[in-house]
Parts: structure tokens; C-alpha cells; sequence
């Protein structure tokens, strides 16, 4: 098949970006949306121009590395799909297909459609974790949970990191990001020792980094590649507002 | 050089107690001195770095992802063993040990392999404790599933997620210690070079992949956990950025690479489709808890089928070939992943072979389907059979998934001793990097438990008995003359790779030595392809540093990333060969053609190569030197593995 | 960086609990509208219970609290949410399956509902209450519905502005239980439900003395 792309590229941090259009002829319908820029950036690697600079790494799906705005979406406009799963069979021959980063004032460019997702990681560090430390753990069964708080806490602990939440929301919010990690927690026993705490830090630090908030469009939801659900964003006001009231975090 | 393994004396079952009980302690005060850098946050180096932290060390910690939550530790999909033996089948430490020993086809050190199958129930432990969501039964107790290679049912698992959800709870221990300061985290870095003072491995040169610019860092000690050089063959499992060069880094400075042919090819991929093809997807060996594997009896079926005249479905029952449960008929489809893959080679090799290229078995659920109801299967495996059916463009619950062989996992790796030290004093490596604990094969289930028990339970103790008589040592400055000289050297192969400006590009190159590779040095090998193989990669290492084309930009440079990355494979490639050349057996992932039973299984030879084999560089041009370590089995008794 | 002040979830809250407090208000007056398609009487006693009394001018004030509230942190919540966003702005957008418009675009419903709220606080409660209340006597209740919904151009105003009310309560009212918490995975579509009924509940009941007057009448 042949397809147009119009691509964003900007050198760097502090350059200004623009669109640039390729044409791509013959792409293999079974190649996945990766392969398919690694064709064109062979092509100009060949013609001595510099390659499309793009984050990817596991190119199965799980490492949330990928993460490209597709024609108006992110990770383009199937559900419960990260970009290296999307496949140029989803396409027509002829299509013009628009490729640009994320947009977020928290994810900057590094490099075309390579952001700077650092600030996710800053969320996890505000206290997306229990504070075990290594050894001198109780057995792993002397703690029964609940298979249905399990399996809950499962679906939302499968959160990739990606950042299509931020991406896909109009107002910048990493309140998905965020309520699935709290969620994930607050469903297990051994979350509970320190949820209050967890919640607060993790919700200032999401204001400090300059996220936006929750407007409630769910479009989250609608594009995480991983089906997360906004019933966590739900849980996490809860845990919020009730921690705000019996165990508030003195400033 | 003398290899020594450092085993502590004693019955099997008390060395690693004896060892803890003996070994020298850093105390509290001193520990903040002392600097460690560790490479890597797959498993093994965010369990590790995050423990150090929590004694109190300093610790700097590196990845190339922008996140050290991207590791790809990530894809593990299965499930990790224990020996707890919470569902009263029969297990323990013991049979745990026993399983993966014969598993690694005996080319594993008993002492590793019994620790390891010691700390594997305390792992198990410590992730429930940090908020693993691992799957329970209706009781609220942890469920576990069996897997290949083991007659009980010991592996644990999150969904099809269990690497993910170990490694995020491995990440989360990290974030806490980066958030208290005892943890400095440096995405988006890549080691370039190891910088050894004085025979101790004393920092690193790393490379800011921003930037481009090269820094330096500088420790008490350094702790390789890299992974595995999979990507080697150029199409694997393996993430796109995993690649050996850390470890190969410390090969060249001195630190000996063990086994490095042994290389696993994993049974259950999605089979290859075109030459653009970047990476192979696998999906969970747990699929053949319940998949039966089959090809059609009849080869003429076959043609009809690589034609497309006729679908899977048409073939009755009576007309399939179920040939590992008629061939292993104790454990079916749940043989070895070495046996399972070679296997399917044969059959396709037979003119059995179906999909388009002739080169895929089939995986069939149906009877699962019919036995647990389509809900179970799909509670169980959802998430594997909906990756399949995005790739391949097939309903696996109606027509049947193919599959066949991929490179997914390398047993060598960094030769180590009971300590996870190499040969390099101060110079540790963990995980796939090192080649300790899978012998010549991994067990399903395995790679997670060794990461994990290497960087929680491992580490923090042999650390602090090298570091003990540390603590006098200041913190290493980095402009010593050997940083300076590391920097100019790597910068120097990076003006070189930048100054070729050829007209193939780095991956066209990568592809043809994935070629080489997977055809001669792939899953049979025999004297003459890995003879015209070292001497293939010898020219076609030569025609990259003619020909290769990197594109001279500053800052981000994706090309020259991996240009870097295969100038090392293309020197590992030749070693991988040479090991297989020299090895006249066959052993786990490791088969010669010509050393096979008359039935088709691999033969080893205990009595000539029942040693590790660790290699000394010598110059990327001369042949390295070989060192053996006599593997000594007094626990078990060597038989030829048996799975019928 | 290191704001001071609400957390964004506070604000939240805020919007929701003002927004729920303006919920009930309608509910309460389109049921006192109501009242009068049936006996202009009983309308005419609820018009006379609400004029210039110490407990009438104490809710009015409270509803002007909540109203400036609401406002004023949709703004500012709008705006912190804007600058998020960043200054560039995507070439492409897609309204994915699953989201309402009427959630991308409550500020400017709002707005819209806003101006209405000028003109329905000039047409009835200035002549109304805040005559009572300036010395003067008020408008007959009944007198001035019908003398405003005989124009068909204020009418069609009135339509379309209670139009935009139901946009904005169809996502509102959820949109309130899931800032406060009260969702979950079992609830959430039946909340979603339950608010897409109370809003149609609550415009049916104000349309229908419009119709009433201006097409019945």
C-alpha cells in the first residue's frame, strides 16, 4: 500500500517544529506501524537526512515506551491498542496519516516525536509504592485477599505508563495515571498502612508538576491501550477527600 | 587467570546460611561512603539498587529507556517459581533445585542453583508484601500454575503481566529509595565503557543519549544487570534497545563471558511474516498448559495448507499429529523449551510445516475450549489471544494459533562466582547478564525468580562482604587518568562509526548477521556452519566498519545507538560461534547435529564437557583464551534428560 | 511549581458540591413552576412565600454564593487546565467512542447558560423578589410568565437556553458523583443513567410551562 505521512518533526527541546510530508510507497499491510517508520527512516538514512526520531522499546505492547499521536488519537484510534500493535492492515491505500508527539506542557520534545515523560515517574516517587523494605516479610498466604479486590487490583495495576491519559485529556490531567496506582492499593491489605498518606503526596505532587485536572470527559478511559477505568479516578477522590478529613498530611 | 567459584564448603543444603553467617558486614556509618553503580533496571537492577538504598549505600543507577520502569523485564508474561508447595503436590527447595539442574541439562553450578531455589519462596514473599496483584483462588490464597519442565505446579503469576507487575513492584522499591535521596536515578544512559583502577572496577563512561554527550561515574563497585545479547540474531523476543554491550564492555576489560552459546529458542512465538520484521512477539509458554500442539499427519495436508487451499479446521482429529504428547508421552506438550523447539524445527523441516513460509506448528485450544468452557480459557489467556489476533489477524478461539521458534533468552553471560563477582574485582554482574544459574537450558517461570533473587536476596549480602575492607577507600575521583583514557577511547570509535559514511544502514547489517546467525548458529548447529559462521561475521564485520551509514547529527542520535550496539554484536557473534565449535556435545539450547541420540535428542558428553566455559579477551581480532570450570555434581546423579 | 493553596481535587469537589447544590434549586423551582399549570392560585401563594422574607433572602443569597463559586473556580480550574495543556496544540483531534461533547465543552455550555441566567434574572426575579425587596410591589407571577412566553422570540430563547441546561446537567450530575467518589465500577452506569434522567426531568419540567404558555395558552 501507499500512504502519505505527515509527520512532526523539531530538532530539539528549543527548536521549532513543523510538519513534514512523506510519501511511502509499497508498505507491507502486515507490518506493524513501527516497522512501518523504520522503512521510511531506512529510506532516509539512505538519502543521507536525518531519521524520525521516536520512543519505542518491547514493540509487544507492554513497556509503554511507544506512544504517538495517530491521526487524532493517541496510539491511534483502536481500542486496547499501543501503537506497536497497530498494524497497516487498520489503514487504507492512500491515506494521508498525521503523526505528532504527545502534548502536554509536563511531557516537553526531545527530539520529533520523542517526549519527556520524566514527570510520570516523579508521580510513582511521591509515593506510588508500599514501604516494604527488603526481607522480613510475612509469608506470602498468611494475608487471604479477596480474589474479586484481587483481580480489581490487578486491572489496575496493568497500567503501562505510557501517558496516553495525559495525552488524550484536554486538560493535561494524570488523574487516570494516578487513580490506578492509588486504586491498585487501595483494593490490597497491604496498601492500607500508608493510604492516606499515598494518596495526598501523590495528588500534590501531580498539582506541583503542573498536570491539569480532571474534567471528567473520561476521554482517559476511552484511550488508555490498557482498558484502565475511570472508576479509579472515582476511588482515588474518595481515598482523597476522606483522607483530607480523618489523617490530613500537616504541610 | 584461575577461576575461582568461591563455593563455601558444606553439605548443599547449608552453604548459603554458612556463607551469610561467616561473610563481612559493612556497619551503618560506613555504608553511607560507599558509592555503587549499577547498570540496568530490568529485575535484577531495580531490586538490587533499591535494596543497597535501603542499607544505606549510595547508589547510582543507569538505564537507556526513558523510564527505569520500561526494563524489559516488562514482557515477561508467565509466571515466576517458588518452592512453596502451596498446593501440596509434592513440592520443595529440593525438587525445585533437582528440576532446574536437570532442566539446564547439568551444565549449572549446583551451589547457585540451591540457593536459588532457597530464596525463591522469600521472593514470593517480598512481592506480595510491596502489593504484587498476583492471581488468587476464591479462597484468597495465591493460585499457581504449572509450567514446562516441572511436574508440579509452582509458578506463580499475575495475568499474562507477571513480569510487569514484578518489575513495577521492584520499580516502586526503587521510586521509594530515588524519593528518600539514597538512589540516583540516569535515564536515558548507556554505558560505553567500564573504567577499571588498579584491577578493581572503579565507574563507568556512560553515553547521555540526550545530549550525546559522554559522562562520568565513578563507585566503590559496579553491578552489571543488562540482560541477555538476544538480539544477536537480529529478529528475537527481546526489546528493540536490549543489547550486550554493557556486558561486552567488561569482556573487553577483562571480566571472563561464560557459555555464551547457550542461548534459548523459545517454542511459543508468533512465526515471522515478512523481511521488514523488527522483533518477534512471543506469547507465554503457559499456553501449553492447555494448547495442544499438532501438525497434520499427512505432508501432502500440509502443502494444501502453506498454499491456503485448505484451513487447520478441515483436518479431522484422526488426521493430526500431535507429536509431542506421541513422542513425550509423560509430559505431552509441557516438555523443555529446547525440546519443544527443536521438535518443531524437525517437523517443519519434515515438510510439515504449515502457514505460508512452511515454518509454524499449530497450537490448538479447541479441546481446552470444550473441556473448561470458552469463559475459562478466556479468563486464563485472554490477554495472549487477543495479542494474537492483533498480529496475525486470526481468531485463535476458532481457528488455531500457529506458532514457532524464537531466540528469547541467553543462559551465558558474565562469568561469576558464588558471589555474582566476575573476574573483575569490584565488578559484579546479575541477571540474564551473568550466566550462573540456567545451565544450558532455562526453565519457563525461571528468568524472573533468578532476577529477582539475584538483585533482593543475593546482592546486598556478597556486596557488603566485598565492600568490608572498602570503607577506607574515598570517593573515586573521575578525572584519574584511566576515566580520561575510557572517554577518549569511546570517543574515538564514535568519530570513527560517524567518519565511515558508507551506503548500508546499520540494520541491513544487523539483518544479515540475524541471518548468519539463525541459519548457522541457531538451533542445530554443526562443525561446518559455525566454521563458515565465524568466518561470515569476520567479513561482514569488516564490511560494517567500510560501509555502515550514521547519519552526523548532534544530541539525540538513534542511528549511532545502534550502530554502537552492532559493532558488538558482531564481535559477539564470533564468540558465540566459537564456543559452539568448541563444545562437541549437545546440551540444553545448545545443539550440534552431530552429537544427537539415534531418536533425536540432544547427547551430551559429561566426561569431556560437564565444565563452564569462560572466556579471556584477547583483541577483537585473536582468539580469546578458554577457561574451564569443572562442574562438580555431587547431589545429583547426571542422567540424559528423560521427558517421555 | 509548589502551589499553594487547594489541591486540584478540592477544587473538584468545589464545582461538584456548588454544581449539586444548584441541581436541587432546579428541582425545587421547576416543581413550583409546574404548580402553575395547575392552579395559578397556589402559584401565586409560592410567588407571594418567596417575595422579600428574612428566609427567601437568605436562600437567595446562598444560591448567588453557589453560582459565583461554581463560576469562579471554573475559571480558574479552566485555566490551570488550559496552561497544562501546553501551547501546542494538536493539528489532528478526534473525539474518541465513549465521550460526551457535552464533557469536552462545559465551560462554554456554562457560558451559555450564564448569559441565559442574565435575561431570566432581568424578566422575572428584578420584578419579582428584588422589587419586594427595593420597596416596590412585585409583578404578579402569573402575569409575567405569560406575558413573557407570548413572544415567540423570548420563548425560543428560553427553549434553546434550557437546551443547553440539559447538556450541561447530562454530564453534571455524573460528573458530580464521580468527583466525589461515589462512583464505582457497578454504580458507574447507573449513575450515568440516574444523572441523564434527573436532567431531563428537571429541563421537562421547566419546558413544559414554557410550551404550556407560550403554545397553550
Amino acid at each position: 500500500m501507499n500512504i502519505k505521512l505527515k509527520i512532526w518533526r523539531q530538532q530539539s527541546a528549543a527548536a521549532k517544529g513543523k510538519f513534514v510530508e512523506y510519501q511511502l510507497n509499497d508498505v507491507p499491510a502486515e507490518a506493524s506501524f513501527l516497522e512501518m517508520l523504520d522503512i521510511l527512516n531506512e529510506q532516509l538514512v539512505l538519502k543521507g537526512e536525518d531519521p524520525v526520531t521516536f520512543d519505542h522499546d518491547c514493540r509487544e505492547g507492554i513497556c509503554g515506551a511507544c506512544g504517538l499521536y495517530i491521526n487524532g488519537h493517541p496510539h491511534g484510534r483502536f481500542k486496547n491498542t499501543t501503537t506497536c500493535q497497530l498494524h497497516m492492515r487498520k489503514f487504507k491505500d492512500g491515506d494521508t496519516i498525521t503523526v505528532e508527539p504527545w502534548r502536554s506542557e509536563v511531557f516537553p520534545i526531545i527530539k520529533d516525536l520523542m517526549v519527556d515523560r520524566s514527570a510520570l515517574d516523579k508521580l510513582i516517587q511521591a509515593g506510588g509504592y508500599i514501604s516494604v523494605h527488603t526481607g522480613g516479610v510475612p509469608d506470602a498466604n498468611a494475608i487471604p485477599i479477596n480474589k474479586h479486590d484481587a483481580d480489581l487490583a490487578m486491572d489496575a495495576a496493568a497500567c503501562i505508563g505510557c501517558g496516553a491519559c495525559v495525552a488524550a485529556c484536554k486538560n493535561g490531567s494524570a488523574m487516570l495515571f494516578v487513580g490506578a496506582k492509588v486504586s491498585q492499593f487501595a483494593l490490597l491489605p497491604q496498601g492500607q498502612v500508608e493510604w492516606a498518606d499515598r494518596v495526598q503526596k501523590m495528588v500534590a505532587r501531580m498539582d506541583e508538576l503542573g498536570f491539569g485536572s480532571c474534567s471528567n470527559t473520561y476521554a482517559c478511559q476511552a484511550e488508555c491501550p490498557k482498558g484502565i477505568s475511570v472508576t479509579n479516578i472515582a476511588r482515588m477522590n474518595r481515598q482523597f477527600l476522606a483522607a483530607k478529613i480523618v489523617e490530613p498530611l500537616e504541610k | 587467570m584461575e577461576l575461582n567459584s568461591k563455593i563455601p564448603a558444606g553439605p548443599l543444603s547449608e552453604k548459603w546460611t554458612k556463607y551469610k553467617a561467616e561473610q563481612k558486614l559493612v556497619n551503618p556509618a560506613n555504608k553511607r561512603k560507599l558509592d555503587i553503580i549499577v547498570i540496568g533496571t530490568g529485575l535484577a537492577g531495580a531490586s538490587a539498587a533499591a535494596s543497597f538504598g535501603e542499607m544505606g549505600f549510595n547508589v547510582k543507577v543507569f538505564c537507556i529507556q526513558d523510564s527505569p520502569r520500561r526494563a524489559h523485564s516488562i514482557a515477561a508474561q508467565g509466571g515466576i517459581n517458588a518452592a512453596k508447595n502451596y498446593p501440596n503436590d509434592g513440592d520443595s527447595i529440593q525438587r525445585l533445585f533437582n528440576d532446574t539442574i536437570k532442566g539446564g541439562d547439568y551444565r549449572a553450578r549446583e551451589a547457585n542453583v540451591y540457593r536459588l531455589a532457597e530464596v525463591s519462596n522469600n521472593i514470593i514473599d517480598q512481592c506480595v508484601a510491596q502489593g504484587v496483584p498476583f492471581a488468587r483462588d476464591y479462597s484468597g490464597l495465591l493460585a499457581n500454575r504449572s509450567f514446562g519442565g516441572a511436574q508440579v505446579s509452582r509458578t506463580f503469576y499475575a495475568k499474562g503481566q507477571t513480569g510487569q507487575q514484578l518489575l513495577l513492584g521492584a520499580y516502586g522499591a526503587l521510586s521509594k529509595e530515588i524519593e528518600k535521596g539514597t538512589v540516583k536515578m540516569y535515564a536515558r544512559r548507556e554505558m560505553m565503557d567500564l573504567v577499571v583502577v588498579d584491577g578493581r572496577a572503579r565507574g563507568v563512561i556512560v553515553r547521555n543519549l540526550v545530549t550525546g554527550e559522554l559522562e562520568r561515574y565513578s563507585a566503590h563497585a559496579v553491578v552489571v544487570a543488562s540482560g541477555g545479547y538476544g538480539r544477536v540474531f537480529f529478529l528475537s523476543t527481546n526489546a528493540m534497545s536490549s543489547n550486550g554491550s554493557a556486558a561486552w564492555q567488561c569482556y573487553k576489560k577483562g571480566a571472563c563471558m561464560a557459555n555464551p552459546c547457550f542461548t534459548q529458542i523459545h517454542p511459543t512465538c508468533i512465526p515471522v511474516h515478512g523481511d521488514y520484521q523488527s522483533k518477534l512477539t512471543l506469547m507465554s509458554e503457559s499456553l501449553r498448559n492447555d494448547g495442544r500442539i499438532w501438525v497434520p499427519k499427512d505432508a501432502e495436508k500440509a502443502r494444501l495448507l502453506r498454499e491456503g487451499k485448505i484451513k487447520a479446521t478441515d483436518i479431522p482429529e484422526e488426521e493430526r499429529d500431535y507429536y509431542l504428547e506421541r513422542r513425550y508421552p509423560s509430559f505431552g506438550n509441557l516438555v523443555p523449551r529446547d525440546v519443544a523447539s527443536r521438535a518443531a524445527k524437525e517437523r517443519c523441516d519434515a515438510g510439515y510445516g504449515v502457514n505460508n513460509t512452511g515454518r509454524a506448528v499449530y497450537l490448538d485450544f479447541k479441546e481446552a475450549i470444550q473441556r473448561l468452557g470458552r469463559q475459562a480459557v478466556e479468563e486464563k489467556y485472554g490477554n495472549l489471544f487477543e495479542m494474537y489476533e492483533r498480529i496475525v489477524d486470526e481468531n485463535p478461539y476458532v481457528t488455531p494459533m500457529m506458532i514457532y521458534p524464537a531466540v528469547h533468552y541467553t543462559m551465558g553471560g558474565l562469568w561469576v562466582d558464588y558471589e555474582l563477582q566476575t573476574t573483575v574485582k569490584g565488578l559484579f554482574a546479575a541477571g540474564e547478564a551473568n550466566f550462573s544459574d540456567h545451565g544450558a537450558n532455562r526453565l519457563g517461570a525461571s528468568a524472573l525468580m533468578q532476577g529477582l533473587s539475584d538483585g533482593y536476596f543475593v546482592l546486598p549480602y556478597t556486596m557488603q562482604n566485598y565492600l568490608a575492607d572498602q570503607i577506607n577507600v574515598p570517593h573515586i575521583s573521575t578525572d584519574l587518568p584511566q576515566f580520561e583514557e575510557a572517554e577518549n577511547a569511546v570517543r574515538q570509535k564514535i568519530t570513527r562509526i560517524l567518519s565511515i559514511n558508507g551506503d548500508t544502514t546499520v540494520d541491513m547489517i544487523h539483518r544479515r548477521l540475524g541471518h548468519i546467525m539463525w541459519e548457522k548458529v541457531g538451533m542445530s548447529r554443526t562443525e561446518q556452519s559455525l566454521k563458515e559462521a565465524i568466518e561470515e561475521i569476520k567479513e561482514l564485520r569488516a564490511e560494517f566498519w567500510q560501509k555502515v551509514k550514521v547519519p552526523n547529527v548532534e544530541g539525540m542520535n538513534t542511528e549511532l545507538e545502534k550502530a554502537l550496539r552492532v559493532a558488538d554484536f558482531l564481535e559477539m557473534g564470533e564468540l558465540i560461534a566459537r564456543d559452539a565449535l568448541m563444545r562437541n556435545e549437545s546440551c540444553g539450547g545448545h545443539f550440534r547435529a552431530e552429537y544427537q541420540t539415534p531418536d533425536g535428542e540432544a547427547k551430551r558428553d559429561d566426561e569431556h564437557y560437564a565444565f563452564v566455559a569462560a572466556y579471556e579477551f584477547q583483541g577483537v581480532d585473536n582468539e580469546p583464551i578458554l577457561h574451564k570450570e569443572d562442574l562438580k555434581f555431587e547431589n545429583v546423579e547426571l542422567k540424559q534428560r528423560n521427558y517421555k | 511549581m509548589g502551589k499553594k493553596g487547594l489541591s486540584s481535587i478540592t477544587k473538584k469537589l468545589i464545582m461538584a458540591i456548588t454544581g449539586a447544590g444548584l441541581v436541587f434549586f432546579m428541582l425545587f423551582h421547576g416543581a413550583m413552576n409546574v404548580v402553575s399549570i395547575f392552579s395559578e392560585d397556589a402559584y401565586r401563594w409560592i410567588c407571594e412565600f418567596l417575595g422579600a422574607n428574612w428566609y427567601a433572602i437568605v436562600g437567595t443569597i446562598g444560591l448567588a454564593v453557589l453560582v459565583a463559586l461554581h463560576l469562579i473556580y471554573a475559571f480558574i480550574l479552566s485555566y490551570q487546565n488550559y496552561k497544562a495543556r501546553g501551547r501546542q496544540r494538536y493539528a489532528v483531534n478526534e473525539r474518541p467512542e465513549g465521550v460526551s461533547w457535552a464533557s469536552k465543552n462545559m465551560l462554554a455550555i456554562g457560558a451559555f447558560i450564564l448569559f441565559g441566567l442574565c435575561f431570566h434574572l432581568y424578566d422575572f426575579w428584578s420584578k419579582m423578589q428584588l422589587a419586594e425587596i427595593k420597596g416596590n410591589a412585585p409583578v404578579d407571577g402569573i402575569d409575567q410568565i405569560k406575558f413573557i412566553f407570548s413572544n415567540n422570540y423570548l420563548s425560543i430563547m428560553y427553549l434553546l437556553w434550557l437546551f443547553a441546561i440539559w447538556f450541561h446537567l447530562s454530564h453534571g450530575i455524573a460528573s458530580v458523583m464521580q468527583s466525589i467518589g461515589w462512583s464505582n465500577h457497578v454504580w458507574q452506569r447507573r449513575i450515568e443513567f440516574l444523572g441523564k434522567f434527573f436532567a431531563f426531568i428537571i429541563v421537562a419540567m421547566f419546558l413544559s410551562v414554557v410550551i404550556y404558555y407560550w403554545l397553550i395558552v
